[in-house]
This record gives C-alpha cells, sequence and structure tokens, in this order.
C-alpha cells in the first residue's frame, strides 16, 4: 500500500506555541480518509503542510512521493479545499471555473461546467453572494476539475446545515468514485465521517490514536460488559483501550484480532462514534473531547 | 496567469485609464491656447519692463491650474502605492483567497511575479503620462516664471523620470507593507505614512547630497545684487544676490572679511551712500564700494541647472534599487513567513 501522505516527525511552530509536533503517520491511497480528532489536535496544521500552504518547522513530510509545494508540477497533482472554504467574492461563478481552466494545466472545463449545472449554480451568479453551500460547492468542483491525484480538504461542510453536508459529501463521493482519487477530508462531525470514508485517523495532540479501514476497525473492537476483573489479565492479542468498572462490573472497549470466546463477556459491536470517542477518552486529557456528534 | 492578474486589477485599470483622460483632455483642450497665448504675448511685449510685467501677469492667471496640476502629479505615486500596493497582498490574506489561489498549479513565486509586473508597469506607466501631460502644459508657465525651475525641490520630483521611479517604489512599499500587515486598512495608513516621509526626507536630506554642490563667494556687483533691505528700524540690513539661473540654491549667507557668517552687513539704509536713491529706488555705485572694503561677501551653495538629469538618473536609480529591494523582501516574507 503506496502512501499519498507520509509524515515523519513532523512539527510545526507558531511563535513559541507548537500547532502540531512529532506527528508521524501515513495516509494510504485509494481511500477517502476522514481524520479526525478534537479542536487542536493538529488536523488543520497538518492538511496545511500537506497541501504546501505552510512550511514544517521540523520533520519532513512527502505527499505523493515529492515535496508539498515543490513546484507548478506537484501544485497540480495535490487538490485542497482549505477550511471555509474560500472564493473570490467579486468573481462570478463562470470566473472562477475560468480561473481554474488558466491556472491549471490538467484542467477539465466539461467536468467543471456539468458539476456546475447539475449543482443548478448560476455561471453569472457573483460568489460573494451564494450560500455557503453553493460556496463550498464551487470551490470543490475547483479542487476536482483540476484533476489531482488526492484531494485534501479542511473541514469542507463545517459551515453548511445538515441538507447542504449531506449534498456536497455526496458530490464528492461520485467524483471520488468516477474519478478514482484519493481524497483527505477532516471533520470534527463523525456522522460525516461515517458517511463519506472508507479509512479513518484518530488524531490527538499531533499523535495517531488508531488508523485503519473503517470496517476493519469496526470488526476488530468489541465492548465486553462482564464480572468485574482486572484488565491487564485479558488473554494476548486482546488491547484493552478504555475500561470503566462499577463494583461488581466491568465496561470495557477492546481492539481484538480474533472473536472473543470468553464466555464471562457479554460482547457488544461497537459504532464509529463510540470507537472515536473511546480512543478520544483513552487519552486520558482532562475535560471532555472538543468532538461533536451530530445526526 | 495573466487573465488573473488582469482581472483582479482591471476595476483599478478602467478608473486610472479615466482619471488620465480627462487629464489629458483638459491638458489637450487648454495647452495649445496656453502656449500660444504666451507665444504671442512674450513676442508683442515690447520693451524689457513691459515683458517682465507680461510674464508675471501671464504666471499668475495661471497659478492656480499650474499648482493644482503639479500636486496632482507629486501625490500620484502615494495614491498608487495606497489603493494599488497595499491591497494588492493584504487583501487577499484577510479574505483567504490566497488558500485558493496558491493552491492552482502555480507557484507562489510566479504568483507574485505576474502580479506584481502588472501592476508595476501599470503604476510607471501613469506616472510617465501624467508627467508628460503635465510638463508639456507647464512650459510656458515655467519659461514665464523662471524662478520655478524644474530644480526646485517640488518641480524635481514631478518632472523627468523620477516620478516613475517614485510611483515604482510607492507601488512595492504597498505591496510590501501589506504582506507583512496582512490587512488593507493598517497597510494604507503605513504606506501613506511611509512615503510620505520619503518623499519629505529625500529632498531635504538625501538630495542635496548626491552631487557634489558648487559653493563661490561673490562680491556684490549692481548687476547680482537682487535686494537690500532691513525687516525693521534696528533690525540687520541684509543682502540678496541673484542666483544662477535654474539653479537649486541649497544655502546663501553673508560672510564679512575674516569668513564668519554675519545675520547683517554694518551698512545704514536710512542714510549715507547705500539710502536708497533714485526711481526705482537702488543704491548707488558708493554703497557698493563700501560693502566691498567692508569685506562682505556673499557665500552662495547651489546646484546648477546642468544637474537636473544627473540627479534625475542617481535618484531614479536609488528608487529602483529601494524598489528591488522591496519586491525581494515581499517574496522571502510570502515564501518564508505566511507558511
Amino acid at each position: 500500500m503506496s502512501a499519498v501522505i507520509r509524515a515523519r516527525d513532523l512539527g510545526k511552530r507558531y511563535g513559541r506555541r507548537w500547532a502540531l509536533s512529532d506527528c508521524t503517520l501515513d495516509v494510504p491511497a485509494g481511500h477517502v480518509v476522514g481524520l479526525v480528532g478534537p479542536n487542536g489536535a493538529g488536523k488543520t496544521t497538518l492538511l496545511n503542510l500537506a497541501a504546501g500552504q505552510l512550511t514544517p518547522t521540523t520533520g519532513d513530510i512527502e505527499v505523493l512521493g515529492g515535496r508539498p509545494a515543490s513546484g507548478a508540477g506537484q501544485l497540480a497533482r495535490v487538490g485542497f479545499v482549505a477550511q471555509d472554504t474560500p472564493t473570490y467574492a467579486g468573481f462570478t461563478v463562470a470566473e472562477h471555473l475560468r480561473l481554474g481552466a488558466r491556472l491549471n494545466p490538467r484542467w477539465d472545463d466539461a467536468l467543471a461546467r456539468d458539476r456546475i449545472a447539475r449543482l443548478g449554480l448560476d455561471p453569472g451568479a457573483r460568489a460573494g453572494k451564494l450560500s455557503g453551500g453553493q460556496r463550498a460547492q464551487l470551490a470543490l468542483t475547483l479542487g476536482i476539475a483540476k484533476r489531482p491525484e488526492l484531494l485534501i480538504l479542511d473541514e469542507p461542510v463545517a459551515a453548511l446545515d445538515p441538507l447542504a453536508r449531506r449534498e456536497f459529501l455526496q458530490g464528492l463521493l461520485e467524483a471520488t468514485a468516477e474519478h478514482g482519487l484519493s481524497v483527505v477530508l477532516s471533520s470534527h462531525l463523525l456522522s460525516d465521517v461515517e458517511r463519506a470514508c472508507d479509512y479513518l485517523i484518530v488524531l490527538v495532540d499531533s499523535r495517531v490514536r488508531v488508523a485503519g479501514e473503517v470496517d476493519d476497525l469496526l470488526a476488530a473492537h468489541h465492548r465486553l460488559t462482564g464480572p468485574r476483573r482486572d484488565p491487564a489479565r485479558l488473554p494476548s492479542g486482546q488491547d484493552v483501550v478504555t475500561a470503566s468498572h462499577t463494583d461488581r462490573q466491568s465496561t470495557l472497549v477492546v481492539r481484538a484480532d480474533g472473536p472473543i470466546h470468553d464466555p464471562a463477556w457479554t460482547v457488544a459491536r461497537l459504532t464509529l462514534e463510540d470507537l472515536v470517542l473511546a480512543y478520544l477518552d483513552s487519552g486520558g486529557q482532562t475535560g471532555r473531547p472538543a468532538l461533536e456528534v451530530l445526526r | 496567469m495573466i487573465w488573473l492578474a488582469w482581472r483582479q486589477f482591471r476595476v483599478h485599470a478602467a478608473l486610472t485609464a479615466g482619471a488620465l483622460a480627462a487629464l489629458a483632455l483638459y491638458v489637450a483642450l487648454t495647452g495649445p491656447g496656453l502656449a500660444d497665448a504666451y507665444a504671442r504675448g512674450s513676442a508683442g511685449c515690447g520693451g524689457e519692463e513691459a515683458c517682465v510685467r507680461f510674464a508675471q501677469t501671464f504666471f499668475l492667471d495661471h497659478q492656480l491650474s499650474f499648482t493644482a496640476l503639479s500636486v496632482l502629479v507629486l501625490v500620484l505615486p502615494g495614491v498608487i502605492g495606497l489603493f494599488w500596493g497595499a491591497p494588492l497582498i493584504s487583501r487577499e490574506l484577510e479574505a483567504g483567497t490566497h488558500r485558493l489561489v496558491w493552491n492552482q498549479s502555480v507557484t507562489r513565486g510566479r504568483w507574485l511575479a505576474t502580479r506584481l509586473s502588472l501592476g508595476g508597469v501599470a503604476a510607471a506607466l501613469t506616472s510617465g503620462l501624467a508627467v508628460a501631460l503635465v510638463s508639456w502644459w507647464s512650459e510656458p508657465l515655467q519659461r514665464a516664471a523662471p524662478q520655478h525651475a524644474r530644480m526646485e525641490p517640488l518641480l524635481f520630483g514631478v518632472r523627468g523620470v523620477v516620478p516613475f521611479a517614485y510611483a515604482l517604489l510607492a507601488f512595492l512599499l504597498g505591496v510590501a507593507v501589506g504582506t507583512v500587515l496582512r490587512r488593507p486598512l493598517p497597510a494604507m495608513a503605513v504606506t501613506l505614512a511611509v512615503f510620505t516621509a520619503v518623499q519629505i526626507a529625500v529632498p531635504l536630506v538625501v538630495r542635496p547630497h548626491l552631487l557634489p554642490s558648487t559653493t563661490v563667494e561673490a562680491r556684490f556687483t549692481p548687476g547680482n545684487l537682487r535686494g537690500i533691505f532691513s525687516e525693521g528700524p534696528g533690525e540687520p540690513v541684509q543682502l540678496e544676490m541673484s542666483k544662477p539661473a535654474g539653479a537649486w540654491t541649497l544655502a546663501e549667507q553673508t560672510i564679512d572679511g575674516s569668513g564668519t557668517v554675519v545675520k547683517g552687513v554694518d551698512v545704514s539704509l536710512d542714510e549715507g551712500p547705500c539710502a536708497p536713491q533714485g526711481s526705482p529706488p537702488a543704491p548707488s555705485a558708493q554703497c557698493f564700494e563700501m560693502i566691498d572694503r567692508l569685506g562682505y561677501r556673499q557665500r552662495t551653495t547651489y546646484l546648477t541647472a546642468d544637474r537636473f538629469w544627473p540627479l534625475q538618473g542617481i535618484e531614479t536609480g536609488l528608487y529602483l534599487l529601494v524598489s528591488a529591494g522591496l519586491a525581494g523582501f515581499t517574496f522571502f516574507w510570502l515564501r518564508r513567513r505566511i507558511s
């Protein structure tokens, strides 16, 4: 499995504050990867480093085997839709497409026009007059019609209402399927990740807590409920993610290589949300993780 | 990329083209008449005294327009820096659109180079056109009023090639300030303040030292004395000497026989040889003899009229050098600091 993003000991400092430190991760190709984590985990910084908007203070990052934004060729291979999906307020929709056509050698004009028509966007409308959802769609269209090998989206749906969010993610999935591109998107909305992503990376405090294909992760994680016992005495191959105990009863979230055979446990499957929350809990940080759960 | 740079510039371009067209129209409508009136007036004025009077009246009649047009060219670079330079990058940074445009398949360096080139060429062209129009229009007025020589500090900055370098400098200063401050309004304020300071400081402290000036110590003669006066009873009696035509006087002092600078000369205007006589009143020949005997000389430091083009060349080169430095700084800042 080749990596589209490969970070080693990556760090970014603003003044005295480290927005990201010692981050090591691999993002595999051919997936729609969801990057989740609490606010301040370094998601935006990581994605901006990958897009070449930022340069690292320490460590290395490789994107599609090259240094981010190292030249026009590298820029052409990576699409980036920044947070809040910026567009030129004074430009019309058609002018944005023209901008894309002028600035990108692999620009797919038919694709762009087709998407705009399907979305029902008026080509003559100024971007400043569009709704947040329409602007996000316009920014996504620019990102897709550029025909990148990797598309990076930083909280693309954060400002959208639920319906617009669903439409946006739908459009993203269609484009992904059609053009076979890899996608990395960050979100703090787990429902979006569940809907759109087939690979999950949980980032807490610059560290990868867990990473893997969503189906594999769901199959490998269980909630065990049973008589109280010491989690350290579980058989090998079963790693405890979180444990909570009452006087007589223990509830564990474990990651297991195979099925759980111990009859003392009541075994339940986890939802993706439970799974992510379990990993965020296990960090032992004070206070609740700032992760919103929206359905 | 040129398309994008032009698309973002076209409103400025249209406004500027409109303003230049208005200026050209005014100059085209009034310029020929002005030149004609001066040519006819100075040919048909008759005696020397009448010609001087004609020239004075002619200049006074058009002084308002002359001043207005000169001021227009003087403030043009500042306006360019303020409205073209300062918002160029800062507006992108404020709106976040840099994150859109820097992720197309164009490097930041090329993006900046294209935008700076378009703005820089437009700034130089605008300024060059305005200078050409106003210089041509003002020509008969400057001939009528030789005291308004192009070496004079204010006119020097609105004639020749210096204004186009000024415009380029103001534009790039605005861009650099905007890139650092990241907000258009503070960037505009700082650009205006810094550029105004440059425009004041250069004629005062830089320009006088760019070329060696000439210092002469001359005796007073009836031919070179421009005035002998006192500001009131008991005040020192001062002497003024006429200056070389078109020169820029940097300093003028009266010295006594020992070479010391004096405030006034030790002669009386109320009685004796220096009391005004005749019509128009003038000091007598004995007065000059007396001043000479007392050892008074006028020490004048000036840059002669023929230094105009060398001075323009040096100053233009200086501005271009600073402009290049500002552009380089902006490239550096955009690549290293905004990341």
